[in-house]
């Protein structure tokens, strides 16, 4: 067939313009469209039919629905797998691949597994391929994997540019078809701010592609009069080419256009997305050129395409001789009309139809399509009388035709409604399903409602509308439906040869479904997950009625008793990108950044913090962090401590508020102390820890882990929000920057720069907290030292950070001051026989077992894992953490996590281990047997190497045992 | 071709699960769930210990609760030593599952890699390996050379926000089709006699002296010697019936699927601090899943929210991925315990046995759980292996805390 013969005139072909020619290429070969087309259309247009090859089968398959709801026109674009190539628009220049292909679409060498299907029945898998044993994994799983899948992912392939926008409305209408427009149309009036949403590109659904008189021109005017009609009104916003793919709680709607994704909230939501004609059932429905009666249809009116030369259709409803003269009217001989009831009843179409000398033929079906060479066209269907549900008497007919048009019936575009919680049930009367049990502010309307004539669609809309803006006056009324149902109730008739298919995704043919049943997985969802039926790309759209009506057949059960699968989202494919949008990865920097990396540091990440990990280079990392750890014990250093959680506690209950939220006692605390705080979780566990700094009497400032505080902020907030305590909490953590200036030198270098504040020791001792000026900025002194020197934290507003950092630096510089980071404040702390909650500590650690009993005040009467704790204490211990040495050299050093073996049974494990500069031996925490935790005993480390290592268990700390150097 | 395959062709495919019947008004064993647990424990205690009067309800259809859901990985890479034990018999008893059943339930070991983020992340790491290896699990650090040649198309550049520092792999890691593993126990259960009934809710259990008596369903009361509770996601809705609380607290789990695509992953692909893992089907899908829903609702529907968020942290790991399309959104319910363990044996009711608190590890645990129920039910004694996962341990503090192996690397 040429291009030629295959294009229709206008007013044919609503969306393509036929003054802008579109070249691309299909398989490697260059092909012709227009600006408008699909892949699909273009490529019927240049009379190619087989766009893809099947999952299971590789047979060749062709249109379907022209709608984007069927996985044959499948194709690869580029690194983007699996394009729906009836719904992707051509563009000069571009490269379409079929996918799932061995050799080429012509020739696909995996073809042969047609002829396998009699081995391949539902469920073959499970019941063979593992003896002997392995021989699954070995073997036959990895032809299995090879053969797997369709599309293929490019993995050097970038990743695109995606967004997402946010929207707004009243009501958002989900289709812009007859019952959609004027659902639109009724909200707008009414007042109500209106989103309309449509998958393709021009508003009107079946009204700019269906006929729905004989004459062929009701759709027309009515499209036009309604979509101007919206265009004009200005509260509606208008999404074209935009799929609401979701429905979410609350109406939350992901609507999908292009590469972003707006997320849309509305206060009521009418769907009206119309019905999804299905297939019928009989030998080789699936080739090329067996296709929806709407499939051809849309080729015609929006893309001017002539779906086949001599055409059968296959009616079981009225529409089909609509579809009939539709095709008539682009030229399409017609082969003849087989119309599966035995009596249709009268309509001006059927008439029309007859006039024309169509051949006419009731009461029987097609029972197989012909197939031509390589099964890669149609060229011919067999007839057969209808005997009875299912059965056929086998004349054997044989009519030529090159497109069968199969208009049996539809589903109603479900999926949304089943999302938002309906229920989808089974008229019996209509042999359709049907939908209720729908959530306040969801309304259906149209084809998805059940109306098919089209007055009772557009006063369904109307009223949709109404009841979705709570309209005025009298509620619009709905004329019941004139005609029968649409539906044919049993279009199916399986053949004896098979290859009769009822999930064209899958591969799967009535004996699948029927068999599944048969073997004893006869509910609903165990057919489904046992034959994958409804499990491919297009989700069941064309296989859940024939599968309900199958298996319903087979139990003994009516179809509503059978239950019908649920329907999960999306509705339709949705790209991975579009749903993560701009990569948005927040990092947050100290105010005295920029300083670190004047200094050469090297920055590590600590939760969303960059903190300097030692200053040099990393080839001298060592050196460099015990450089800087002695410069702390010996001389002058500072470290930026701004990444500290800041929580400011203010109110008269602010103190029982802490009594209650830490371990320790804080009604009593002094103004202007500091005190150690220690959190546990409900369980007893250690979760955080830091200083409460009483500032008032009603005001603490309390310090928590830099990855923990955000945790431990929503922490109290959601126990306050239980106790009701008269206080308040802010997470002050980035208002505030903050330094530790340590060493032996520190008060010196630290009063040159402070005012309003003595220094003394004695004025200002060891876990007190002032107030004054540091280089003239307002401050908070801290005298605390979690590396075990004299030392100070001094915090100021972070806006101020950077000044501080540098008047320290200033202040210090005669006493040779250097910066030191978080690794040699690690080794420091260790030193001193600190814990780093986290790394000491697990899930399971209770203040007991690491030796904290002492922060646990004795007389209040509650605080949260109090009570787990007393109860763990009845427990024996299992562990305790212990500080361990190893004096001279040591070949292969022991690692965090290493184990503690007690024989060979596991007793423990390191926590923290290091080299100490300042003693010049291994120095580390692990948690040992409780009987091992005394002073001297030996323990048994696992090392890497699976060599073990003895230790010594030594007094903590293991650096100045008395605390003499930081209370200096 | 497999004779399998030829046989089947000849004869046509067996029956695996009898047709509906009706109740007995009795059983010496009556297991209320009929998914994966359930079923495993019914065959265990018809094959291993002879009893075969026995009958296994669920509400709905058979494996249709997190049996259906979850996303079939297979593992034994946990951090306490009970646990450790206990899921390394797990992935044994699966990998002989098949022949010993004799129904293909696709098992493939293709390893399990978990990405480590940050230090505390590879400290764990380290410490999962290290109690692995003393214990004979397949477990090892494996630094980012190492990850690249395991995973080649992973994203390893250093310009993300959390590069990758180190990772756990762990050979034993695999998947299996986890439907089957239902179908399969229900299928070898119900041919030694095992009664299967589908759409039958229990509504009531009966008790009399401290002792668990019988059960009422929707269609009928069934009286019966011993009640095996193995309805995750309603554990604690099915203990009160039974008069008892248990600490678990239900969250929602999700989880999605692509469209198939051709195979590139062949290893399961995990990262914590993503909250994220990723592993390709034997017919091409992306699997994809998180943690739990931050609320506690006994609802399985699903949400935007948690999408979007999952799948910018999968991008993370591929951005290649981001013209894939997303097949399919589900969720499960999760029973989660305070210490991450699962809650099995003895209950405060007599003759009433827990099969509980399987949060996201219970698809694993299938067939080890169901030979250790099977075996405290038939002999009445909790053996060793369950131990540490005794209800009571909740009031001794006696946990297996498995909070650190758990979060979003099932």
């Amino acid at each position: 067939m040429s291009a030629e013969t295959l294009r229709l005139p206008a007013p044919s072909g609503a969306l393509v313009d036929r003054s802008k020619r579109v070249a691309f290429t299909f398989e490697g070969r260059g092909y012709e469209g227009f600006a408008g087309d699909t892949i699909a259309s273009a490529l019927a247009a240049n009379g190619v039919r087989v766009l893809s090859r099947s999952f299971k089968y590789h047979r060749p398959r062709g249109i379907l629905t022209m709608a984007g709801q069927d996985a044959n026109t499948l194709v690869q674009i580029g690194a983007e797998p699996n394009v729906l190539a009836d719904r992707a628009p051509i563009s000069d220049g571009l490269a379409v691949v079929p996918q799932n292909v061995s050799g080429s679409l012509e020739r696909d060498r995996a073809a042969f597994m047609g002829r396998l299907g009699r081995f391949m029945p539902a469920g073959f898998y499970y019941r063979a391929f593992y003896r002997p044993r392995g021989i699954w994994q070995r073997f036959w799983e990895p032809i299995v994997r090879r053969s797997a899948g369709l599309g293929r992912v490019d993995t050097n392939a970038p990743h695109g540019y995606f967004d997402k926008a946010y929207g707004f409305y009243d009501v958002a209408v989900i289709g812009g078809g007859p019952a959609g427009l004027s659902a639109a149309l009724s909200a707008a009036q009414s007042g109500a701010e209106v989103l309309l949403v449509e998958e393709f590109p021009i508003l009107g659904g079946a009204l700019t592609y269906a006929r729905f008189d004989a004459a062929g021109e009701q759709a027309a005017a009515q499209c036009t009069e309604l979509v101007a009609a919206v265009e004009a009104a200005p509260n509606i916003t208008v999404m074209t080419n935009a799929v609401c793919n979701g429905w979410f709680a609350d109406n939350w709607l992901p609507v999908i256009r292009g590469n972003r994704l707006h997320k849309v909230r509305a206060g009521e939501v009418v769907l009206a997305a119309g019905a999804l004609e299905q297939p019928a059932i009989f030998r080789n429905n699936d080739l090329p050129g067996v296709m929806m009666g709407s499939a051809a249809q849309r080729l015609i009116r929006l893309y001017g395409v002539r779906p086949g030369r001599s055409a059968l259709v296959l009616a079981g409803n009225n529409h089909g001789y609509l579809v009939a003269l539709d095709l008539l009217d682009a030229g399409v001989e017609i082969a003849a009309v087989i119309d599966q009831r035995q009596a249709p009843p009268p309509d001006p179409a059927i008439d029309e139809v007859i006039a024309r000398g169509v051949r006419v033929l009731s009461g029987h079906t097609v029972s197989q399509a012909v197939a031509g060479p390589g099964k890669r066209s149609t060229v011919g269907a067999v007839i057969d009388s209808i005997v009875g549900p299912g059965e056929v008497a086998r004349q054997g007919e044989r009519v030529a035709c090159d497109t069968i048009a199969m208009c049996v019936g539809y589903t109603p575009t479900y999926q949304l409604a089943l999302q938002a919680g309906g229920r989808l049930g089974y008229d019996d009367a209509a042999a359709m399903f049907s939908i209720d049990g729908l959530p306040e502010h969801l309304h259906l309307a149209g084809s998805v409602n059940g109306r098919h004539d089209l007055e009772a669609v557009l006063a369904d809309g109307r009223r949709a509308g109404w009841r979705a803006a709570g309209g005025a006056g009298a509620e619009p009324s709905v004329p019941a439906e004139t005609g029968e149902s649409p539906n044919f109730p049993w279009p199916i008739y399986p053949h004896p040869k098979g290859k009769d298919f009822v999930d064209f995704d899958e591969d799967l043919q009535v004996r699948d479904i029927l068999s599944s049943a048969a073997e004893g997985y006869s509910e609903l969802e165990l057919v489904k997950r046992f034959s994958t039926v409804g499990m491919g790309p297009s989700q069941g759209r064309h296989s859940a009625l024939s599968t309900a009506r199958l298996i319903a057949k087979a139990s003994g059960r009516t179809v509503a008793q059978t239950g019908v699968t649920t329907a999960r989202p999306p509705f339709t494919g949705e790209k991975l990108g579009v749903l993560a949008g701009r990569a948005f990865n927040p990092e947050r920097y100290t105010a005295m950044h920029h300083r670190h990396l004047e200094a050469g540091a090297k920055m590590m990440p600590a939760g969303l913090w960059w903190r300097p990990a030692y200053y040099g280079a990393p080839a001298q990392r060592e050196a460099c962090i015990r450089e800087e750890a002695l410069a702390v014990r010996n001389g002058l250093a500072l470290v930026d401590v701004s990444t500290l959680g800041g929580l400011e506690v203010r109110g008269p209950d602010a103190a029982e508020f802490l009594e209650r939220m830490y371990t320790f006692a804080y009604k009593k605390q002094p103004i202007g102390r500091a005190r150690y705080v220690l959190m546990t979780n409900e369980a007893g566990t250690i979760i955080d820890d830091g200083v409460a700094c009483r500032l008032g009497p009603e005001h603490f400032y309390v310090t928590a882990t830099t990855g923990g505080v955000d945790r431990i902020y929503l922490s109290m907030l959601w126990w306050n929000a239980r106790w009701r305590l008269d206080v308040d909490v802010a997470n002050v953590t980035a208002a505030y920057a903050g330094v530790n200036i340590a060493g032996p030198r520190s008060r010196d270098a630290l009063a040159a720069v402070t005012e309003g504040v003595d220094l003394g020791a004695e004025a200002f001792p060891y876990m007190g907290v002032r107030e004054g000026l540091c280089a003239g900025i307002p401050a908070r002194f801290i005298r605390v030292g979690f590396v075990g020197e004299l030392g100070y934290e001094v915090h100021v507003p972070a806006s101020q950070g950077e000044a501080l950092w540098d008047a320290m630096m200033d202040a210090g510089a005669a006493q040779g001051i250097r910066p030191f980071g978080v690794e040699a404040q690690r080794v420091l702390r260790l030193e001193k026989g600190h814990i780093i909650i986290g790394q000491d500590t697990d899930a399971m650690s209770h203040p007991h077992e690491v030796d904290m009993a002492w922060a646990i005040a004795k007389k209040k009467p509650f605080f949260v894992g109090g009570r787990s704790i007393e109860l763990r204490l009845r427990q024996p211990t299992t562990r305790k953490l212990a500080g361990f040495a190893i004096e001279g050299p040591v070949g292969e050093m022991p690692g965090e996590s290493n184990l503690v073996l007690r024989g060979n049974t596991i007793a423990g494990f390191v926590t923290s281990v290091v080299r100490s500069p300042n003693l010049e031996k291994v120095i580390g925490l692990a948690y040992v047997h409780p009987d091992d935790a005394e002073v001297g005993k030996p323990i048994e480390i696992k090392l890497d190497s699976g060599r073990k290592l003895g230790a010594e268990v030594v007094p903590l700390p293991f650096y100045d045992p008395d605390n003499q150097r930081q209370e200096m | 071709m497999p004779i399998g395959l030829l046989r089947h062709a000849v004869r046509g495919g067996r029956r695996d699960l009898p047709p509906p019947s009706e109740l007995k008004p009795s059983y010496d064993v009556v297991i209320v769930g009929g998914g994966g647990h359930g079923l495993a424990t019914a065959y265990h205690l018809a094959k291993h210990w002879g009893v075969r009067n026995v009958c296994v309800l669920d509400r709905g259809y058979l494996g249709g609760g997190n049996t259906a859901r979850n996303t079939a990985v297979i593992r034994s890479n946990y951090i306490t030593p009970e646990s450790v034990r206990f899921y390394k018999e797990g992935v044994e008893l699966f990998t002989r599952f098949s022949n010993d059943l004799g129904y293909n339930i696709m098992y493939s070991q293709r390893g399990q890699l978990t990405l480590a983020h940050s230090d505390a992340s590879l400290r764990t790491f380290r410490l999962r390996a290290e109690v692995n290896k003393h214990l004979g699990v397949r477990s090892e650090m494996v630094d980012r050379k190492q990850i690249r040649e395991i995973v080649p198309c992973l994203h390893m550049d250093d310009d993300v926000r959390y590069p990758i520092l180190g990772g756990l792999w762990h050979r034993d890691g695999g998947t299996a089709r986890h439907d089957a593993v239902a179908w399969a126990y229900a299928a070898r259960a119900a041919e030694m006699g095992v009664e299967l009934h589908q759409r039958t809710e229990v509504t009531g259990i009966r008790r009399d002296k401290g002792k668990a008596v019988g059960v009422e369903t929707t269609r009928g009361v069934i009286a019966c010697g011993h009640v095996v509770q193995a309805v995750a996601g309603m554990s604690s809705q099915l203990a009160a019936m039974a008069g008892f609380r248990l600490p678990i607290r239900s969250f929602p789990l999700q989880a999605m699927v692509t469209q198939p695509l051709k195979p590139f992953l062949d290893p399961l692909v995990s990262s914590a601090a993503l909250h994220a893992y990723v592993s390709q089907t034997a017919r091409g899908e992306l699997v994809i899943g998180g943690g739990s829903d931050p609320y506690e609702l006994y609802s399985t529907r699903s949400t935007l929210e948690l999408k979007e968020s999952l799948i910018a942290h999968t991008l993370e790991m591929f951005p290649f991925l981001a013209e894939v399309k997303m097949l399919r959104q589900w969720a499960g319910l999760t029973d989660m315990t305070p210490d991450y363990s699962p809650v099995m044996g003895e209950s405060p009711l007599q003759n009433y046995w827990l099969d509980a608190g399987w949060g996201t590890w219970g698809f694993k645990a299938t067939p080890v759980s169901g030979k250790y129920m099977a075996e405290t039910v038939a002999t009445g004694r909790v053996p060793d292996i369950l131990k540490p996962f005794r209800l009571d341990r909740f009031a001794t503090y006696d946990l297996a805390n498995e909070m650190g192996a758990t979060a979003a690397s099932h």
